[in-house]
Formats: C-alpha cells, structure tokens, sequence
C-alpha cells in the first residue's frame, strides 16, 4: 500500500516536472456537443498527466462562434485554446491569428490524421488546427420501415429514390414522416444541407467571376425538390429544424430518412437515448447521377490564439485531446461506438471500431467528399457546404433565411431565390469582389 | 445666498451620475461615428480607410433595412397594447377583495424574474415546438392541427414570450396605482347609480393615466434592444428581424464594423424619434 | 343579503384571480417540474403532469458538468455590486434633482433615460476594445461597472420619484434647526426614502442579474455569471428538455426566491412617480 501511494506520487511528481517549469490554467471556449462534453469530464486525466488545469467555456454553437471571433478579431487573448471549424480555420490561420500546429511531438503522429480533415484544417500546406472530431453526412434510415415499404435502400441511392421511398414510408396517422432533413435557418444549419445538397444538383453559389448563381435552373431544382419532398413526407415545422430537432425526432421514431451528419450515427445507434437503436441502416448521401453527392465535410478543431501567452500548455493539451490514446481511454470508458470519429486513420484501421456498424459508411462518406471540387461546373471557392471566404457565414446565413421562410411557406421558392441571389451580389459587392 | 450655496451643491452632486453617463454615452458614440465612415473588416486585416458615407447608404437601401424598422416597431406596439390592456384588467382584478391575494400576485409576477434567455428558451422548446411543445398537445386534444409557432407565427409568437415576459411588470406598477384611487370617489359614483363600466371608464383609467405613461416609456426603453428572444427562437428568420438584430447581423455575423457601426448610428436616430414621439403624446402626463 | 354578495363576488374573485394567476405562472411551473423528470418522460406523449417518477438525475449532471456556485457567486457580485455602486452615485443626484430643480432637470433626467436607447451590439466593438485596453476583460470589476451604467438611468429615475414626495417642508424645518447638509441627507431624507430606495435596489438587482448582452460577451471563464451558465445548455445535442429545465431552474431559483421575499417592498415602491 505504501510503496504504491509513494510509487504514484513519485510519477506525479516526475510528470509534473517533465511538464515544464510549472502547472498553469488554461482557459478553453468550447461547443456543448456531446463529445465535447465528454472531453471535459475526461479532463482529470489531462491534469494528471501534465500538472496543467482547466478552465471551460461552453456555449451552445451559435454563441460560442460570435463569442471567440469576437475574441479573435480584437486580440482579446482570454482563450488559450478554441473550438472552431472547418470553415474558420484557413481564414483565421491566413490572417495570421493561429498559432501553426507544426512542431507536433514525434507520439502525437500527426501524418496519422485523415488527410481530408488536415487539408480542410490547413492553409498554404500548415496545419492551424487539430481535428477532434470529423464528419461527411450521410443517410440514416429504418430498416424495419423500409421493409414494410417493399424497398431496398441502395448502397448510393439517386434523389428520385429517396423521394419515392420517403412518400412510401410516411404513415400520418402513426406520426411517422418519411424524411427529416434540417430546414432551420442558419449557415451552419439548414444552410449547410441545402448547400450541400445543391452541389448535387449541379448548382453552385457562385461562378468564377464571383457572381451570385442562384437565379440559375439548378438552385431552382434543388430548392423545389427539397420543398416538395419536405411537404410531401417531412415532418411538421421542418423550416425550423435542425440537426438537434431532428436528431430528437429520429430517436423518437418519428422519422423514416435522415439525412445529416455523419456523428449521428452513434447517438441513433444508442440504446440509451435511441427507441430504434437496432433498426438503422447507413447509405451515402443521394446524387443525381451528375457525379456529385451531397454529402458535406466538417470537422470541429481545437486551435491556439496566436495572443495566447499559454502556448505549450496549450499545445499538450491539443496533443492530449486529439491523440490515439484518447481515443483509447474513451473507449475503455464508453465503448468503441462513442470514440470521436472522423479524424485519424488508426482509427478506421483499427479492428475494435471496424466493428461498429456506421464506421465504414463514415470513412466512405468523409472520402468522397473534397473541398477542393465540390461542384459540379467550376467554383472559384473551397469548402463543400461552404465557401471559405470572411464573407460567407454573413451571407448565408442571410440567404437560409430567405429559404426557410420559403419551406415555412411565407414567399415562393422563386421569390427566396431572387432574394437571395440580391442580396449575395450586394455583399459580394460591398466586400469588393465584384 | 442659500440657494446660490445649495444649487452649486446640487451641481456638484449630479456631477458624477452626469459625467458618468456623458462617458458611457460619448465613449462608445464617438467610436461608433468614426467606424462608421470607415471600411472596417476584421476578417479582412481591419481598418481598409475611409469611406464616407457609402455605409449609411448601404445600409438604408438594403433590403432588409425597411422591413426592420417596421418588425420592430410591430413588436414593441403589439407588446406595448397587450401589457397595457392586459396589464390594466389585471390590476384592476388584483385590486378586487379575494382570498390570498399576496398569493396571486406572486404568481402573476413571477415571470418578470426571468432571464429573458431562458424564458425564450423555454417557450421555444417546451411550449412551442411543433412537435413535444405543450402547445400542440393542446392543440391536438382539440382534433386540431397543431401551429407551428415560430415559423408560421413567428411575430406573433415573439410578440406573445416578450408580453409574458413584461405584463408582470405592468401589473405591478398599475396595481400600485389603482390602490392609490380614492375608493370614497368609486363610492360615490356607485351610489349614484353609475354602472362599472363607466365607473371604471372615468374614474378609475383616467386615474392610470398617469402609471400609464410609465410603463409605456420604461417598456420601450427596453424593447427598442430586445434581443435575446429573437436570437434564441428564430435567428431574425421568418420577418422577425428587428433593427438592433439587423446591426448584430452586420457586425457580428457579416463581420462588417462600419456597416454595423453606420446602423447603430440610425438605431440611435429611431429610439430618438421615437423618444420625441413618446414625450409628445404622453411626455405632459409625467411633470417630472 | 347584501353580506353573502360580497362573498360571492368574493369568491368569484378568488377563483378568476387564480386561475388567471396560474396560467400565467404556468410556464415556470412546468420548467420545474420537467427539471425531475427523466428525459424520455419529459416529451411523453400525452405530457404528464405530475404522476411520473420524480428523479434528481438533471441536477446532478448539471452539477457533475459545471461549476454552478461560481457562475452563482459571479452573479452575485455583479448584479449586487452594481446595484449598491449605481445607488450611491444616483442618491446625490437624485436628492439635488428633486430639492434644487432648474428647468433643466426634466431634459437632464430624459437625457439620462435615452442613452439606455444605444443598441448594445452597435458598440459592442469599441466596448471590448476598451475594455482590452484597461484590462477588464473577464473581470467581476468591469462587469459591475459596465451593468452599473447600462441601469444608473433607471435608478436614477426611481430615487428622483420618491425623494420628491418628501415634503419639502421637513427639509426647512431641519434646516432652520440648523442641520447641515450632510445631516439632512442622512438623518431625515434617508430614512423617509429607504422603502424607495428598497424597491430600486430589488428592481435593479433583477435587471442586472438577467441582463444577457454583456454578461455573455464580455467575461470568458473567471466572471462569467448564471446567463453563461444558461449558454452551455441551450440545444446541445440529443434529448435536452429535462437537463435544460433544470439548468433553468437553477438559474432563475435564487432570484425567483429573493423576489418572492421582497415582493411587498417591490409592489409598493415600484411606483416610478406614477402615484398621485
């Protein structure tokens, strides 16, 4: 018992000074998604082994973004270390705000991260974040409904099919709606899925002179097929849903499809929080046959403030956080299903996790979706559900709004469409593109 | 003499709460102007010179601008009529003999202790939503298709989590108002046979008139900038897009200081008139 | 006759006032009661009301998740601090307003309430440069200042009100008897205006403890109060209803409890001069 206890306080000691000259706080801004959360009750681990403390701020999303760039912009310094995306990333790495991620130990492994996630995580070649967790979206649906419905899902279904299929499976009268897909204004919400979704049907936000495209036919389709579809077999209030409400309406048993983030998958596989844990099945996002599909790519990244005056703690917080043997204490802890996914290659290589039933599907759905060719005529932007300029989070956001009162039915898909495409070459303009 | 000494007194006594205010008010005014007539874009390096005018012309002709103006005065009249109606019965019904009075009054008080986020959080999700809010519970038991709240009616619904928010407030101040009525006044009109709605018609609401004024020009002071209700429930979709959203778009979302800065700068010019406004129709009552 | 009438209005009343009364606190109540139930029950279709199996859960991962008593303590301070600094600097002023009136009082006094007209977010820029450039970021002090001026106006305002319901004459009296100044703020106006004071502090206690613009944007870990607390909790992901009732909760108890305890100073001084 004794040598254990002195045993252990040796290693504490020994691993406190191998830490640096001392233990300091680190103030973290992080989003209140699930993984996120985890992360932050596994933080004890963190502190035994570097001595360092934590501090966390979590917001719910949309505050969090206004709160760190706020931050950020001004050089404000109170975060150490901030939960961005994929989006913010390069534009902030390129304004010189972040610190680069190039001295990663020799453990760490950075060459190990999916090379998606580092590319979307990167500018001119230098990695300014490290990817907690990545996702593509994807299709979930109920096997046992599709049965019923006499159909067979396709490994890559066509639009058409999903249709068809989301009318065969909606029952009113047993609250069950065929297809939740998220509506919700918001660049980040039903911005991103119409986006995504357009690439698919051939359209693009702008073309190579930067020109707003939305008075085009291919936005007019997709925009018509999504209503059409969402009044056909959506469920009620779908202009204000997101990924949550659907999420709830999935694990309720109220939806047939969903498409959305691929993450899902483990919180609607869980029995825990799931009624129909056991009767989902995966498929890539739909296309058109125009040689795009409409899946999206994201990764939620943990970067460092170039103000910080925390640097190294920092970083080994980082390194901590996005390691493999993370991954391995949440799996010891919650099981395999629940690890963050999407950003390490071991992960898909390890046999424990190619046991879990959407891993393949994520890893398939991640591959084929690329920044840098995202549409189906040339854009002049990166970003598959986004374009990574300053200006686009202002802008979209605007222009779902103009979409989901669309969906709500207060104007016609046309009017949001010449909306849109208005107010998306007024920004352009007043930014100096045009 | 005396009134020379105690008048510079009372100058010297105003001193701090005026040059504090003067500081609170001019600090960030005069930053607002000057990032006004600049390009100000963060995202893109910062400051990129002066422009002049261009933001205030933006900001005027764009689309959204109008609409704006005409959300937020939509809510904060819609709040302002139903607080005071509402307000106005509810008081008089408080000041009626009944058992546990204290009681009720708690109850009816009570949501002015709110924190405005987490009453528009819980509207939004626990009464509201289309799907599990209590609402269409309601509404279903009726054989009725259930609203959706936030996007079909989606002012409405604003307008209805804000009046909830503030008819406390009103009930509150003309409740102490009604009790201050002299009731040999409402005797007397009784006894002359005067039925209650004329009693209440000219005795007891010209009486208000004054508490009236009060929580017209308290609530507008502060409906001018509600924003957390907006934020929380529809994100300024749906036609709910007041002017003090429009400019959180602007700096926050778009990332555009001056063009942000440029609508605060009418923001201020519209609380303004209608602070003009206010003073005009309802200013004589309050011989302040 | 006449005796049972009154009864029966009475309890007319009665029953119309609580009914009227429940409904309107009937969000609340409802809050609460979620924050025990499990998240499955609390979107049970049909809802259920109380019969269901009262459960702790959502307050001991609230409490297992977030540091509630500093948000608590955070709040504290700043809601209070701000209140007991805006009424010091306002009780000078609003004494010299309404005993020394020029014909500029009235402008000076609306003048006061229009700067509450600024829209927080237009300035929200300068403020926090300022406040990088004084160091203030994330601290109890510049929180305390910056929610002392956003309700000095309204303090102001509240004092001025009822001191100037303080007959004038109790004034001269003391005066002719030789009181200084300072002896006739303390000794006389002071307590004559304490149930005003009172119910200026409640109230401005309960707006700076729900004021949600600058208490989110301008503290980070260290000064973060209860409307941060709330932030973190606001659509997370997966099933939410229960532990978002309970965060709730606990983020409207305290100031729930104190205004119930106060509401009779609170009814009868939150008059604003509306009382004639």
């Amino acid at each position: 018992m004794f040598v254990k206890n002195a045993l252990r306080a040796a290693t504490a000691i020994s691993l406190i000074a191998a830490g640096g000259a001392s233990a300091e706080t680190i103030t973290i801004a992080t989003v209140n998604n699930g993984d996120m959360i985890r992360m932050q009750g596994l933080t004890d681990d963190f502190t035994a082994k570097t001595g360092h403390e934590v501090e966390w701020v979590t917001l719910e999303e949309n505050v969090l973004r206004q709160r760190v760039t706020t931050d950020i912009t001004t050089k404000g310094g109170q975060f150490d270390i901030m939960t961005i995306g994929m989006y913010e990333t390069p534009i902030w790495g390129a304004n010189g705000w972040l610190v680069a991620l190039d001295n990663l130990s020799e453990e760490y492994d950075a060459a190990d991260i999916l090379p998606a996630m580092a590319g979307g995580l990167s500018h001119e070649g230098t990695l300014y974040a490290a990817p907690f967790y990545g996702e593509s979206s994807m299709i979930m649906y109920r096997t046992d409904l599709m049965e019923k419905a006499g159909l067979d899902m396709p490994k890559a279904p066509t639009w058409d099919f999903i249709r068809e299929a989301a009318a065969a499976m909606t029952d009113r009268d047993n609250e069950i709606n065929g297809i939740c897909l998220r509506g919700k204004a918001g660049w980040g919400e039903g911005g991103a899925f119409i986006t995504a979704m357009s690439n698919s049907f051939g359209a693009r936000w702008f073309d190579m002179d930067w020109n707003a495209q939305f008075d085009s036919e291919a936005w007019a389709n997709t925009l018509n097929f999504y209503k059409g579809m969402m009044d056909e077999s959506g469920p009620a209030g779908y202009a204000t849903n997101g990924f949550n409400e659907n999420l709830s309406l999935f694990q309720q048993g109220k939806c047939g499809m969903w498409i959305d983030a691929t993450v899902a998958a483990s919180f609607v596989t869980n029995p825990e929080d799931s009624t129909v844990a056991d009767q989902v099945g995966f498929a890539l996002a739909p296309d058109t046959g125009l040689g795009k599909r409409s899946n999206w790519l994201w990764a939620w990244a943990l970067a460092i403030p170039a103000g910080s005056q925390k640097q190294d703690a920092a970083t080994q917080f980082i390194e901590w956080a996005t390691s493999k043997e993370y991954i391995e204490l949440v799996a010891a802890k919650e099981g395999w299903a629940n690890v963050p996914p999407g950003a390490r290659i071991s992960l898909y290589e390890n046999p424990n996790y190619q046991a879990v039933p959407f891993a393949q599907m994520t890893l398939d759905s991640i591959l084929s979706a690329d920044p840098n060719d995202s549409t189906v005529e040339e854009s002049p932007y990166v970003g598959v559900q986004f374009a990574a300029i300053p200006e686009f989070a202002g802008i979209a956001t605007e222009v779902s709004q103009e979409f989901s009162a669309a969906y709500a039915g207060q104007q016609t898909v046309e009017e949001a469409l010449a909306k849109a495409q208005a107010l998306t070459n007024d920004a352009m303009e007043a930014a100096g593109y045009r | 003499m005396a009134t020379q000494h105690s008048r510079s007194a009372a100058r010297l006594m105003m001193a701090p709460a005026v040059v504090l205010l003067l500081g609170w008010m001019l600090v960030p005014l005069t930053m607002t102007l000057y990032f006004s007539f600049k390009k100000y874009l963060p995202l893109r390096g910062g400051d990129l010179g002066w422009v002049g005018f261009e933001n205030y012309t933006r900001f005027l002709t764009s689309s959204a601008f109008w609409p704006s103006v005409q959300t937020t005065l939509i809510i904060v009249g819609g709040v302002l009529a139903i607080t005071v109606i509402l307000g106005v019965l509810l008081a008089t019904l408080l000041n009626q003999p009944m058992w546990g009075q204290g009681a009720v009054r708690i109850l009816v008080i009570a949501p002015f202790f709110v924190m405005p986020t987490v009453s528009a959080l819980v509207w939004k999700n626990m009464f509201m939503d289309p799907n599990y809010g209590l609402l269409a519970h309601l509404w279903k038991l009726f054989g009725a298709t259930p609203i959706e709240w936030l996007s079909q009616a989606s002012l409405t619904s604003i307008i209805m989590i804000v009046s909830w928010q503030w008819l406390p407030f009103a009930t509150l101040i003309l409740l102490t108002a009604i009790q201050s009525l002299d009731s040999e006044q409402l005797e007397a009109a009784e006894m002359d046979g005067a039925p209650p709605i004329k009693r209440f018609g000219y005795i007891t609401l010209p009486h208000l008139s004054r508490a009236i004024t009060v929580v017209i020009l308290i609530q507008t002071i502060f409906l001018l900038s509600i924003f957390a209700e907006i934020f929380v429930t529809t994100g300024g979709a749906f036609g709910t897009k007041t002017l003090s959203y429009l400019i959180f778009q602007r700096v926050l979302e778009s990332q555009n200081i001056g063009l942000g800065s440029a609508g605060g700068v009418y923001a201020i010019i519209l609380a303004n008139i209608v602070a003009i406004f206010l003073m005009r129709i309802v200013g004589k009552n309050l011989d302040a | 006759m006449a005796r049972s009438t009154t009864t029966q209005r009475k309890a007319l009343n009665t029953a119309f006032a609580w009914g009227i009364g429940l409904l309107i606190f009937f969000p609340i109540l409802w809050t609460i009661l979620t924050s025990f139930k499990t998240e499955a029950t609390a979107i049970a279709d049909p809802p259920v009301f109380v019969g269901f199996e009262w459960t702790l859960e959502n307050y001991t991962a609230v409490l297992e998740r977030s540091n509630y008593a500093r948000f608590l303590w955070n709040s504290i301070i700043i809601a209070g601090g701000s209140t007991i600094l805006g009424i010091i600097i306002a009780v000078p002023a609003a004494w010299s307003m309404a005993f020394v009136p020029s014909k500029r009082t009235k402008d000076i006094l609306m003048w006061m309430l229009s700067t509450k007209m600024l829209p927080a977010v237009g300035v929200l820029y300068p403020i926090y440069l300022l406040f990088i450039k004084l160091g203030i970021l994330d601290t109890r002090v510049g929180l305390t200042i910056v929610l002392m001026l956003i309700n000095l106006p309204i303090i102001v305002w509240m004092l001025y009100t009822y001191f100037k319901e303080i007959p004038g004459e109790i004034l001269e009296a003391a005066r002719m008897d030789g009181a200084s100044l300072r002896e006739e703020v303390i000794y006389i106006l002071t307590p004559m205006a304490i149930p005003g004071i009172a119910s200026t502090l409640l109230l401005n206690v309960i707006l700076a403890w729900n004021e949600a613009f600058w208490t989110l944007n301008l503290t980070a870990a260290k000064a973060a109060p209860l409307t941060a607390f709330i932030a973190s909790y606001s659509s997370p992901e997966g099933l939410f209803y229960a532990k978002l009732s309970a965060a709730s909760t606990m983020a409207i108890a305290p100031i729930l409890v104190l205004g119930w305890f106060s509401q009779k100073q609170l009814v009868s001084g939150l008059t604003f001069g509306a009382v004639k």
